[in-house]
């Protein structure tokens, strides 16, 4: 199959494009951009006219509940959506039931990904056996199975000795470890900001130092060990601070920001929306506008979906038992595209925060259009409003924040290999 | 910020959650309705026919003898029909969830619900999943509201002070996880109390208390200096179990009402208390049992206030 | 359309009460007209027994309809009720069903020897079994009118007819 993708906006952050600009696919790989390579015979034209063209999105963090919590979605309901999002790269974290802290399950998540043939997944394998903070899992045979990086997710380290020696353990083969940032005992059983809003509302509270003083025992025991980090959710002001402070100090430190945290704050809780109960929890305005000014000048590698499918009936309790998480694979490009707008950045700028960056976090080479690589690409319109409702979402979750808000940027065709995974004419 | 749950379309009380965002207006209508009902709990019979016919349901999630009879009694003397429900010791053990119980008793057509939950916001959960005839009173939900124990404690004030506008108020105790402390903060500022005082050792008081309105004391003899009305605090003995404190001992020499620290106040200051009460840890038995303390009267007007919220509510 | 004098028809009021008054009578006014007439008829037949006065919102039939009436004001009975003569006193007599309730609510402070009801005006239009033994006047008003009792700043007192409100009331 041939394809012509024509008349689009082609945007390609690494390549340094942005023009109207034909893209040819032949044997599900980019051959050329721009004039119709010698002898290209077409057999499918995609007329892109008004539409932007650009890499797949890569999503850093995905949970698509299988195995174990198939009631909530299922790999094709999510897998459905990832494409229905422009994402054709995503990396899901190891707290499945069980978490994916054994080569044979992240064989079996890989084969039943591939089988639907629709968005790449990436495992993050677990760095400790069962997520539970003590004994590492075996690495790599976990990387051999296809793990690209190691994580807790949301499970925390307890002991710091075993954090040392899994970054230690890990850096011996390069792997990164993915961590998210929290101390646990500052976040107690917290379900909110330390702020005026969890005063107001009497809900249990995480402070700030919740986060920096974890972040603080993560980069003091990366250059100990001198193993690859990748910060997970970051929320705080004083935490991109100190994130901004390593890097100077010349570590190999990378960092993600959700999409929900890059719009929302404490304030968005207002009577106890329990579509706001996320974690990290939102936090105050100007951490918001701080994680807003780090993605903008880079202290922020990448922004990600943090798709988290939830129930409706795990929503439907009061704020603090109801279950952590929104559904978000949907929601990344138009999200990160108001960023980009609120902010006056260019697009381009903006898509490489969803492609080619969180692609280099990875480690794999997707998220940009060059010559010879797999033709994953997104094509959507930029300018099409659309409505977060339930029914024009395809994941299982139906929960997120932004429920009933017109949102701009709608994906009109996903490709994956040069297959059209996902196509939505109007 | 979102529309206030509490109040329908025509600005009216379909729900009473909490003392917040509530207009003077409500709060004061409130107040007054209740001193109609002080003389009907004085006559022998102590009954009006206002509420016959109505069902409320008393959904106690988290156990109160005490807050649950004090509604009970309240609707029994408006002639409406009570159920009390606890919760906690039946459908939650068989996984049955809060809002499975409410429609379940909604079908049994139910006209309100006093709602006690120990998670905060659990009283606006079932108040937004309810049909609109019923109403929603919130008997305390988790750290976050207890209104009709506030709204008594602002009819004690005035029925002793008379007038909100020259007083000096201050709430003494466990701030922090005090649903009674936050409600009672937003109706006196609401009515206009020119200076809240909060007092309590740091790890009592919750971050940025301050935003709330209050001004913030750490040592009872500059909080209480000048003061016309304290608030006490009931002490929850698990307090002690954690970090927060170091013992009852230490907190009832720093922050438990005595007459030495009582004389620090204005001389005809008066002592309010939720109520139950831990002589000797919060407050010393001297004071509880003293000519300043209206802990009994709040009470008794405890059930006026209660059915003039439940006779507004259901009128409206 | 012409009203009456008010203050005409409290006189002539006090002159038909007086002579059928005894040491245990008790007069009761109904909030808010009624009790500003029973306040002057108290004054001018020099009753013993303290004047009572009733806010029957508690007790009224429409509470369904439109719920509770936003100034309820205290009931204050400050005599035994048990085995005195009480005269209800209220400014204009229409339904009867604010007398109804007046009734109820005395009944629940003890068991009165006798009530009788006083009135400024009897405008018809009755909706219940009842009737003043003492009125000031009768008129005929049509049914969107709303006739009320006022007081000015010296305590005198005097009628105006009004539209009644699309929301009734």
């Amino acid at each position: 199959m041939k394809i012509q993708i024509k008349n689009g906006h082609l945007i390609d952050p690494k390549n340094g494009i942005d023009a109207v600009m034909d893209v040819f696919i032949a044997a599900g790989k980019i051959v050329a951009t721009g004039a119709i390579p010698n002898g290209f015979q077409v057999n499918r034209v995609i007329d892109a006219e008004g539409l932007v063209v650009c890499p797949g999105l890569v999503d850093l963090s995905a949970r698509l509940r299988e195995p174990g919590f198939e009631y909530k979605a299922t790999l094709e309901s999510e897998m459905d959506a990832a494409v229905a999002g422009g994402i054709t790269s995503l990396a899901c974290p190891p707290d499945t039931d069980p978490p994916l802290d054994e080569p044979g399950l992240v064989e079996m998540l890989k084969h039943r990904a591939r089988s639907l043939n629709q968005a790449r997944v990436y495992p993050i394998g677990a760095l400790t056996q069962g997520l539970k903070g003590e004994r590492l899992t075996e690495m790599a045979e976990l990387r051999d199975a296809g793990c690209v990086a190691f994580g807790q997710t949301d499970a925390p380290f307890t002991n710091t000795l075993v954090m040392m020696q899994a970054m230690q353990y890990a850096a011996t083969f390069g792997f990164s470890v993915w961590l998210r940032p929290q101390d646990v005992s500052l976040a107690n059983k917290g379900v909110a900001h330390d702020g005026e809003v969890a005063t107001r509302l009497g809900l249990p509270a995480i402070p700030v130092c919740a986060e920096t003083i974890a972040l603080s025992n993560i980069t003091l025991l990366a250059r100990e060990t001198g193993a690859k980090i990748h910060l997970c959710r970051m929320s705080s002001a004083e935490g991109i601070a100190m994130v901004r402070a390593a890097r100077q100090q010349g570590l190999s430190i990378t960092c993600d920001v959700a999409i929900n945290h890059l719009h929302l704050s404490e304030m968005d809780i207002g009577f106890f929306d329990s579509n706001c109960h996320l974690v990290p929890p939102l936090r105050g305005l100007s951490d918001r506008d701080a994680l807003r000014a780090g993605l903008m000048d880079g202290t922020i590698d990448a922004v990600c979906s943090d798709h988290t499918p939830v129930d409706e009936d795990a929503k439907l309790l009061p704020f603090g038992e109801a279950e952590i998480g929104a559904t978000g694979l949907e929601l990344l490009l138009p999200l990160t595209l108001k960023w980009a707008q609120e902010m006056k950045i260019p697009l381009s700028t903006a898509l490489a925060k969803i492609t080619v960056e969180p692609a280099r976090i990875l480690g794999v080479d997707a998220g940009h259009l060059s010559a010879g690589i797999a033709a994953d690409l997104c094509i959507f319109d930029p300018n099409q409003y659309w409505k977060v409702e339930a029914t024009a979402l395809k994941s299982q979750g139906k929960n997120t924040p932004f429920l009933g808000m017109e949102l701009q940027g709608k994906v009109r065709y996903t490709l994956v290999d040069g297959n059209i995974v996902h196509e939505n004419q109007t | 910020m979102n529309n206030n749950p509490q109040l329908n379309k025509n600005g009216e009380l379909q729900h009473l959650l909490t003392t917040e965002g509530l207009p003077a207006s409500i709060l004061l209508n409130i107040l007054d309705t209740a001193e109609s009902f002080v003389g009907v709990t004085e006559r022998d019979i102590k009954k009006v026919p206002l509420l016959r016919g109505k069902s409320i349901f008393n959904l106690f999630f988290e156990p109160s003898t005490r807050t649950r009879t004090t509604f009970e009694i309240a609707a029994k003397r408006l002639s409406a029909d009570v159920v009390n429900l606890n919760i906690a010791a039946s459908s939650q053990s068989k996984g049955e969830t809060l809002l499975d119980t409410v429609d379940n008793l909604s079908a049994m057509h139910a006209d309100m619900f006093i709602v006690r939950h120990s998670q905060s916001g659990a009283a606006h959960l079932i108040a937004r999943h309810v049909r609109p005839e019923i109403h929603v009173i919130n008997a305390g939900d988790g750290r976050h509201a207890h209104p009709t124990q506030a709204l008594l404690d602002m009819f004690t004030i005035r029925h002793y002070k008379h007038d909100f506008h020259n007083l000096r108020v201050a709430i003494v105790g466990d701030i922090l996880h005090s649903r009674v402390a936050r409600s009672q903060i937003h109706a006196l500022t609401t009515l206009g109390v020119p200076e809240v005082r909060v007092i309590a050792p740091k790890t009592l008081l919750p971050t940025k208390v301050e935003r709330l309105g209050v001004h913030v004391y750490h040592d009872m003899a500059q909080g209480l200096k000048d003061v016309d009305v304290l608030l006490m605090l009931r002490l929850q003995n698990e307090r002690m179990l954690g970090a927060r404190l170091p013992s009852a001992e230490e907190y009832f020499k720093y922050y438990g009402l005595t007459q030495e620290k009582l004389a620090l106040a204005r001389h005809d200051a008066i002592v309010l208390h939720p109520g139950p009460m831990n002589r000797g840890i919060e407050i010393d038995s001297a004071v509880a049992d003293g000519k300043q303390s209206v802990i009994l009267p709040q009470v008794t007007f405890g059930i006026a206030v209660r059915m003039a919220v439940m006779s507004i509510l259901a009128g409206n | 359309m012409h009203l009456p004098n008010a203050e005409q028809l409290l006189a002539d009021l006090t002159g038909r009460i007086r002579p059928e008054i005894s040491s245990n009578t008790a007069l009761v006014g109904i909030h808010t007209g009624g009790v500003w007439l029973a306040e002057r008829l108290h004054q001018n037949l020099e009753l013993t027994l303290p004047l009572g006065t009733l806010d029957v919102s508690f007790y009224r039939d429409d509470f369904g309809q439109i719920g509770l009436h936003p100034q309820v004001k205290p009931s204050d009975i400050p005599f035994e009720v048990e085995g005195n003569h009480i005269i209800l006193v209220d400014d204009v007599l229409y339904t009867g069903r604010t007398i109804r309730a007046a009734i109820n609510e005395l009944f629940d402070y003890g068991r009165p020897a006798s009530i009788r009801l006083a009135t400024l005006i009897d405008r018809g239009g009755r909706e219940m079994p009842i009737a003043a033994q003492y009125v000031g006047a009768t008129l005929t008003l049509p049914a969107n009118k709303m006739l009320a009792l006022e007081r000015n700043n010296d305590g005198k007192l005097s009628l105006s007819l009004y539209d009644k409100s699309p929301l009734g009331q």
